[in-house]
């Protein structure tokens, strides 16, 4: 039974091992500048606690194999070893915390990016829409409540009073230009979303009642998935969009395409 | 001489288990609440994982598994096993059953208010039950119900009438917690038996008066929450809604509230809970340890210094669940610092569990196999909270598969692990004979390699970008492209699941036939051993134990056999 135990570790160690060094699936590439932080510090992350995870084991195994003492005099404890190993992993631990510190205050807390206009995402039962707010640079009023009758086609229940709203654009796809910063502003008209694009490395909850910021540059073009990742009701699972990162050039003309078909 | 399930003297019949004040009793009665709760769950999650990956399959009297059952299955599946099953059996089962036996009481503080607990408790599962049948079903917004979505009847099927169940059902599980946590704090302070001082107790009953502290705390915040959202429900209060909502194109007549609120309500408990359902499981893991080695606990101060910092610190790390909820980032730093320091006392115990066994003369009974695997599946499950617990990981893999396989690593298969061991171990104890060995053994194999082959891959699709919580996996291309390990998984946990009627037949087969129990047959130290087996219904009524020795004297030079009882003359 202590062999069969130790052999039954040591081949989940074994089996954990191959999962990871051999994974069927894995991170998409990334396409943004903070998937490279990102990406590094899971890197990090995933090899640090991974040799932890072998030692673990390899410690548990052994300590089945270990002789036992004789002589009746088990040991109780040993205050220098409870503080060795105290100390040991508060440093590794706090190590890994205070790595991560630099890309999450990027993704944060660094200042408002102005260079370019926001783009409006908002996210309804069971759908994403993408606003841009047109040549006046000024999103339109909206109000669901009033403005949003079904299948007038105006989803966001833009005021139709309002001058700003005229020129604002509405997508169903979320168009970006390569190697600039995309700045969003999240919303969400019924039930908590949560806007995840996993090439990029973003997610952020879209909250009913707030406007919450988001951003990210992206590097490389073509075409990347958006899921919801907050539950969200029985169509959560096929609340999906993509965005589309493209050149600077296609980007000028898209835009340009879409205010001349949009509600002028 | 020892009889099947209870002792002779006392009044049998219906009378004997309705309304007894009789902690043993409760105890039971707890232990087999649980296991129906945990039977209904683990079926429930059958039921998932075979409509993931078979979706035509029609289910024997069920049919086909439609979209809203499925968000039905996997809300009340969660909720079933954290609040019935995990916080339930390791604290209200054997620590109603044996935390005065173990202080040498006997009784509870307050043995009525004992009961009425368990019953309570009963009542809210029929609540929770009988949510399956009313229009629009059962509750089917996550165990974690998020308002809006649980706010607002309309946002789907089962927010009606089945969330005002959950509701019900949730809050009287709350009361039932809060009674029993009183009972278990006063006992523990005031009656323990003479020379029972605090560093004599065993490490089960420590786990069980944090734990206790923790539920006060905690259950009282979420009942706070559940009353303030029945009230959005039906008295026209906007706690958690803010104005200008639209449902399906219907205007949602509430204003002011905030989403994030309940957010912030909910795991301000939900966080502690999770402390609640493994504490438990932790002591118990520390003391079984020890009886199996035949050696005293290693660092046992460090080990009651440990359990008090992670009940501290498990109330200050809520905001871990809440990094990409729109929360402060500035919280975020905190919240990330103080998760960070609640893995040193956790990796603490996992050194001295590790250095208790080393040089033990271990004895490889069921309770310890079962033992080893709570720590092999504890440091799993653990080493992927750091991970978590970093915000710009955590948003990249929350509400993943990622999480999903961290807390059924550590929850459910590190504190189930726990709960088995615990039954074959004070099995005797309870209903007087042992339970089958070679059956117990082969439980241990399928369950521990079930419990990897099911929830390691499950990080794989995390990793890989898969959201949880999806009741159909063909709506997005990526994620129907990782089928093939979802069937693995699905495959995996069938067997898995099967392969508990190994322990169900164990468990009902032994209590009727199993072999005569001794009074102490894995010669443990403490206080529970001395009564015979079954225990008798007045318990330590007799005399009065005096204590002379700590819990964990194995194996330690002078004395005559290789342990010695808590309460042996003092030499």
């Amino acid at each position: 039974m202590p062999a069969a135990l130790r052999a039954a570790l040591l081949l989940i160690l074994a089996g954990c091992l191959y999962l990871f060094l051999a994974p069927p699936y894995w991170f998409p590439a990334g396409a943004s500048m903070q998937a490279i932080f990102i990406d590094h510090q899971f890197k990090v992350a995933l090899w640090v606690l991974g040799a932890m995870f072998i030692a673990g084991h390899l410690v548990l195994a052994f300590v089945l194999w270990k002789k036992p003492r004789t002589d009746g005099k088990a040991s109780r404890g040993n205050s220098w070893l409870e503080i060795a190993w105290t100390v040991a992993v508060t440093v590794i631990f706090f190590w890994l915390h205070v790595s991560g510190n630099h890309p999450f205050a990027h993704m944060k807390m660094s200042t408002r990016l102005i260079s370019q206009p926001e783009i409006e995402v908002t996210g309804a039962q069971f759908q994403w829409y993408f606003r841009y707010p047109g040549a006046d640079g000024v999103f339109g009023r909206t109000d669901v409540q009033k403005f949003a009758k079904a299948d007038e086609g105006n989803p966001l229940g833009i005021d139709p009073a309002d001058p700003y709203g005229r020129d604002d654009i509405l997508s169903s796809s979320l168009v970006v230009p390569v190697g600039q910063p995309v700045v969003l502003r999240l919303k969400a008209q019924d039930v908590i979303h949560s806007l995840f694009i996993p090439a990029m490395r973003v997610k952020q909850d879209t909250v009913p009642g707030i406007e919450i910021h988001s951003h990210f540059t992206p590097t490389q073009i073509g075409t990347y998935e958006i899921v919801c990742s907050q539950l969200c009701g029985t169509g959560h699972y096929k609340m999906r969009a993509v965005v589309r990162v493209v050149s600077e050039e296609e980007f000028q003309q898209w835009l340009t395409a879409q205010k001349k078909s949009s509600r002028e | 001489m020892p009889e099947a399930l209870s002792n002779p003297n006392s009044s049998r019949g219906i009378r004997h288990y309705l309304f007894s004040t009789d902690h043993k009793v409760i105890g039971r009665q707890y232990f087999f609440l649980s296991l129906a709760a945990v039977l209904t769950g683990a079926w429930l999650s059958l039921l998932m994982r075979i409509h993931l990956v078979w979706p035509k399959l029609a289910i024997p009297f069920l049919g086909e598994i439609k979209q809203e059952n499925y968000l039905a299955y996997l809300t009340i599946h969660g909720t079933l096993m954290v609040f019935f099953v995990l916080s339930l059996v390791p604290q209200s089962g054997f620590g109603t059953y044996f935390l005065p036996l173990q202080l040498g009481s006997s009784r509870m503080a307050f043995p009525r208010l004992t009961a009425v607990g368990f019953w309570t408790a009963l009542i809210s599962f029929f609540v929770l039950v009988a949510s399956f049948f009313v229009p629009g079903g059962p509750a089917g917004a996550g165990w974690t119900e998020y308002a809006p979505l649980s706010a607002i009847a309309a946002a789907g099927p089962g927010q009606g009438l089945g969330t005002d169940l959950w509701l019900i059902s949730i809050g009287l599980f709350c009361l039932s917690s809060l009674m029993s946590a009183a009972s278990f704090l006063v006992t523990t302070i005031r009656f323990r038996a003479q020379g029972m001082t605090w560093l004599r107790m065993p490490l089960t009953c420590w786990a069980w008066f944090i734990t206790s502290i923790l539920i006060l705390l905690a259950f009282s915040i979420l009942l706070v929450a559940l009353v303030m959202l029945i009230l959005d429900r039906h008295a026209g209060t906007s706690f958690f809604i803010p104005g200008g909502l639209a449902v399906s194109g219907k205007a949602i007549n509430h204003a002011g509230g905030d989403p994030l609120l309940w957010q912030h309500l909910f795991w301000f408990f939900g966080h502690p809970e999770v402390y609640i359902a493994i504490l438990p499981a932790m002591g118990m893991t520390s003391h079984l340890l020890s009886v199996f080695a035949r050696k005293p606990v290693f660092g046992y101060k460090a080990m009651v210094s440990a359990t008090i910092a992670i009940g501290a610190l498990g109330l200050m790390v809520w905001g871990h669940h809440m990094f990409v909820s729109g929360m402060d980032p500035h919280a975020g730093f905190a919240f990330s610092t103080l998760t960070t320091a609640i893995a040193v006392p956790s990796a603490i115990k996992t050194f001295n569990w590790v250095a208790t066994l080393y040089g033990g003369r271990i004895r490889y009974s069921t309770p310890l196999l079962f033992s080893v695997g709570f720590v092999s599946l504890f440091i799993t499950g653990g080493l992927t909270g750091p991970i978590l617990a970093q915000p710009s990981l955590d948003a990249y893999v929350h509400d993943t598969y990622f999480v999903v396989a961290h807390f059924h690593l550590i929850m459910a298969m590190a504190g189930v692990f726990a709960i088995f061991s615990a039954t074959y171990f004070w099995f005797p104890k309870m209903f007087g004979r042992m339970m089958n060995e070679r059956m117990g053994q082969l439980h241990f194999w399928i369950t521990l390699f079930g419990a990897y082959a099911t929830f390691m891959p499950m990080h794989i699709l995390g990793i890989a970008g898969h959201p949880r919580r999806y009741s159909d996996l063909t709506g997005v291309q990526y994620v129907a492209a990782m089928a093939p390990l979802q069937k693995f998984i699905t495959v995996a946990a069938i067997v898995t699941i099967s392969g508990q009627i190994v322990f169900l037949v164990n468990l009902f087969w032994s209590m009727r036939k199993g072999p005569l129990a001794e009074t102490n047959p894995w010669k443990c130290t403490t206080l529970e051993w001395r009564l015979p087996s079954p225990t008798p219904a007045d318990g330590f009524a007799d005399a009065q134990r005096v204590v002379n020795y700590g819990p964990y004297e194995y194996n330690v030079s002078g004395a005559e056999n290789d342990f010695t009882m808590q309460d042996a003359p003092a030499s």
